[in-house]
């Protein structure tokens, strides 16, 4: 029976093709294909090359600690549309090891490397097998189940009462060092070689072969993780020929914050806090991505009018989060914030709606399973209509009047940053990134989710996939969401906010779920596995802007090192969702 | 006409509040001439032209943004021109979680700066970790590692309250003395041992206690391997 479920999903049979290779996973709740690890090249060939699932969206691992098994998770897609095509491989948890899919998908890269980093598994034939998140000699992979951190108080929240008998009890108390840090038994630090970078720079001497013709040395220049240009806490460590990068490593995990394993131990509930620091710009789309997720495993289908909030609360998140894109542009052009000044004006009368229907600027934890926490109080419809029916437009107008023809934009954008649409799918990237590369991809269209079916709107593509490109495609964007806004106002029904009580637990069935939304920086994808009680078993982010700086290598290696930095804003990383 | 703007130069003065109390100035030169002592006026210059670093962490640093942008504007306070570099930088505002990876860098860049120089931490993580502290590559508050002036509380603060935290430092400042501060003292500060990364984050100042306990646990498992080995032979 699993089989044909699996077989309808997506219309291909591996099982049969591949008797050998592959079987279906047939346990409860699950779905796709348990493939061999010796074999895994072989049937991924043929899902790319064979059946067109040629944009690998995401890989992560599980460990089933209790069945002794490492779990790699592959999810493909078409770059045309459609649905999901899941694929697992089963390995013992010791020494987890498989061939590396880099060879076929470019964008698998970091997630390799994630998965290394948090549950050391071994990808065979990686180019380049190190830490990502945490840095080398860190010792442990913290996501294994086994692993417990230093400020461990009990497998699951809500914890015990931290105040028994009116005395507080504090677990930094409880510790020899008094803080967050734990070392192996026996360790002497004045043993300990400090270069905790030295396999990056050998890896970026590498490229210092002298070429042919004039010998000219290279120098190794790091960006950040203390940058104006970077965004937050990124690094670029570039080899540079003269002016011209040769090479680049961007360097990621300055914030990485634990948020997959704090949110394996949080109950459903409150992940959804979490989430709202993912991507901080935007935090009801990452409330949605989550929400989603969870519904989809439980089965619960929110109310009509929930849904059209929703439908605004994340059309307003993507515009608040476009426009800072296109400011902070201008930022990294050197036209140093006067432009992110007119744009924050914006952005601030968003926030303001933001904060008028949740009650929190930034960190809206608006969402709930089945509806949204509470309903639009007096007024705010009116600021809705005020804002998407005359303030905004005229706004966006009016920055597309000051920058879109600007000679100098124009002079420093164009050309710059290519990435064609091959590159663009082979490297995973999603989003803004991928629609300016000529791929009309949105997965409110190529695989829609809530109410997007029923709105009209344009899916924004352009040609040259450069950095003025990724520009135009956020600006039209907005106009675009403002019409979903429109039409989502104009046909706002009545009724319930919620479907069901609110409830503290909510009861997950046991199984796995992947739920995803296109959020303003690309495709935010989550990952659950449950087992049947209050937490999640596994919880992943597949975070669209760390895997969209897979390709940030690619895009700036022949260009000048002052294009780097506008190609990283054309990016539009955000660093709590890159390092998470 | 010119006797108004007079009255308001001479309210302005009187705004600053730089004037020492009990010395009476004339009226008629009081909008032009002011009698202070040196401290008064040294604060005073100083608190209105502190120059935070531009330097971000997470998404409180978002807010900062918002703060310096003009509907909050930070330019009201002398605080708008934020310095990319460290020496140039008067205060430095931890804008976010501080995690393991990253404080290295931050107590670099605090080295690096030049007296006088202040510290605010922005939000619930710099101050003490906040929702992310149980995590592995967190630091619960910055404050472990370098001193801290102003705590603003808040997830993350809104730009009022980070007003309200830059103004209570400006009150700080109101009250130092140019005798007293540590950097006209003769001795030089010592910077802060820069932590360093190793099989977890490392403060220099600790490799005796780490070496001493981690030996101990050494000993602890030796211990029960060799009890549970007893054990396994006298059951067979």
């Amino acid at each position: 029976m699993s089989e044909q479920l699996a077989f309808t999903r997506t219309g291909i049979n591996l099982a049969s093709q591949f008797p050998e290779w592959v079987t279906v996973d047939s346990r409860p709740g699950y779905q796709g294909w348990l493939i061999k690890a010796d074999h895994l090249i072989d049937v991924a060939t043929a899902i790319r090359d064979q059946y067109g699932y040629d944009y690998l969206s995401s890989i992560t691992g599980v460990d089933y600690f209790p069945d002794n098994l490492m779990e790699v998770v592959y999810h493909f897609y078409k770059s045309t549309g459609g649905g999901l095509l899941e694929c697992k491989v089963q390995l013992t948890r010791e020494h987890p090891s498989l061939p590396t899919l880099t060879g076929l998908f470019k964008g698998a890269e970091f997630q390799e490397r994630e998965a290394w980093d948090l549950f050391g598994i071994e990808f065979a034939n990686h180019p380049d097998l190190r830490r990502i998140l945490l840095w080398d000699g860190f010792a442990g992979f913290p996501l294994r189940k086994d692993w417990k951190e230093t400020f461990f108080e009990e497998e699951l929240k809500p914890f015990k009462n931290r105040w028994p008998e009116g005395k507080i009890e504090r677990i930094e108390d409880q510790k020899p060092f008094k803080e967050n840090v734990q070392y192996p038994a026996g360790f002497n630090p004045y043993d300990w070689d400090t270069q905790s970078d030295a396999r990056l720079y050998d890896l970026l001497r590498k490229v210092q072969q002298p070429q042919e013709g004039i010998k000219t040395d290279r120098v190794i220049v790091n960006l950040g993780p203390q940058h104006p240009s970077t965004h937050g806490v990124f690094r670029m460590a570039a080899v540079l020929d003269g002016e011209t990068i040769v090479g680049l490593k961007p360097v990621v995990g300055y914030l990485h914050r634990n948020h997959e394993k704090i949110g394996e131990r949080n109950t459903f509930l409150q992940n959804i806090p979490f989430t709202d620091r993912l991507d901080y710009i935007s935090s009801m789309s990452n409330n949605f991505g989550y929400v989603l997720a969870v519904e989809k495993m439980m089965g619960v289908q929110p109310t009509e009018r929930a849904d059209y909030l929703r439908v605004i609360m994340a059309e307003f998140t993507r515009i608040s989060s476009h426009v800072m894109s296109i400011g902070f542009l201008l930022n990294d052009l050197g036209a140093f914030f006067t432009p992110a000044l007119y744009t924050l004006e914006e952005r601030e009368l968003i926030i303001d709606l933001f904060e008028i229907v949740s009650g929190s600027r930034m960190m809206c934890n608006y969402f709930r399973f089945g509806g949204v926490a509470r309903d639009l109080p007096e007024g705010a419809l009116e600021k809705i209509r005020d804002l998407a029916f005359e303030r905004l437009p005229r706004k966006i107008d009016e920055i597309d009047r000051y920058l879109t023809k600007n000679e100098i934009i124009q002079e420093r954008c164009e050309g710059v940053g290519v990435l064609t649409p091959e590159e663009a799918i082979n490297y995973s990237v999603s989003g803004p990134i991928l629609r300016a590369s000529g791929v009309p991809y949105d997965i409110r269209r190529a695989d829609p989710y809530s109410v997007y079916e029923r709105f009209d709107f344009d899916v924004i593509t352009a040609v040259h996939g450069d950095v003025y490109d990724r520009y135009m495609v956020r600006l039209q964007e907005i106009r675009q969401s403002l019409r979903i806004i429109q039409q989502a106002v104009n046909n706002l029904p009545e009724g319930p906010i919620l479907n069901g009580k609110p409830t503290y637990q909510v009861k997950v069935p046991a199984g796995e779920g992947y739920g995803r939304v296109e959020s303003p920086k690309g495709e935010l994808g989550y990952y659950l596995v449950s087992n049947g009680k209050s937490n999640p078993w596994r919880y992943h982010v597949r975070a669209p802007s760390f895997v969209n700086i897979t390709s940030l290598e690619k895009m700036c290696i022949g260009e000048k090192i002052a294009d780097a930095v506008i190609i990283l804003g054309s990016i539009d990383i955000v660093l709590g969702e890159v390092d998470r | 006409m010119i006797g108004s703007i007079l009255r308001r130069k001479a309210s302005e003065m009187e705004n600053e509040k730089v004037n020492q109390e009990e010395i009476n100035v004339p009226p008629e030169i009081s909008q032009v001439v002011t009698l202070t002592t040196l401290d008064k006026i040294y604060d005073w210059s100083r608190r209105n032209s502190i120059w935070p670093m531009m330097f971000g962490l997470a998404c409180c640093a978002i807010e900062m943004i918002c703060a310096a942008a003009s509907r909050y504007d930070l330019a009201r306070f002398g605080m708008e021109v934020m310095r990319p570099s460290p020496r140039q930088a008067d205060m430095i505002l931890i804008s976010g979680t501080v995690t393991k990876k990253m404080v290295p860098q931050i107590v670099r860049l605090y080295n690096q700066m030049s007296e006088p120089k202040y510290v605010i931490a922005m939000g619930a993580c710099a101050s003490g970790g906040g929702p992310f502290k149980e995590g592995y590559n967190v630091v619960s508050g910055i404050d472990k590692y370098i001193p801290v002036d102003v705590y603003i509380p808040g997830c993350p603060p809104t730009p009022q309250a980070l007003l309200n935290g830059l103004i209570a430092l400006q009150k700080k400042v109101d009250n130092e003395s140019i005798s007293k501060v540590r950097w006209y003292r003769k001795d030089p500060i010592p910077a802060i041992p820069v932590p360093v990364l190793g099989p977890d984050l490392m403060d220099p100042s600790k490799y005796a206690l780490i070496k001493r306990v981690s030996e101990e646990k050494l000993a602890e498992i030796e211990a029960n391997s060799t009890d549970a080995v007893a054990q396994e032979g006298s059951v067979q």
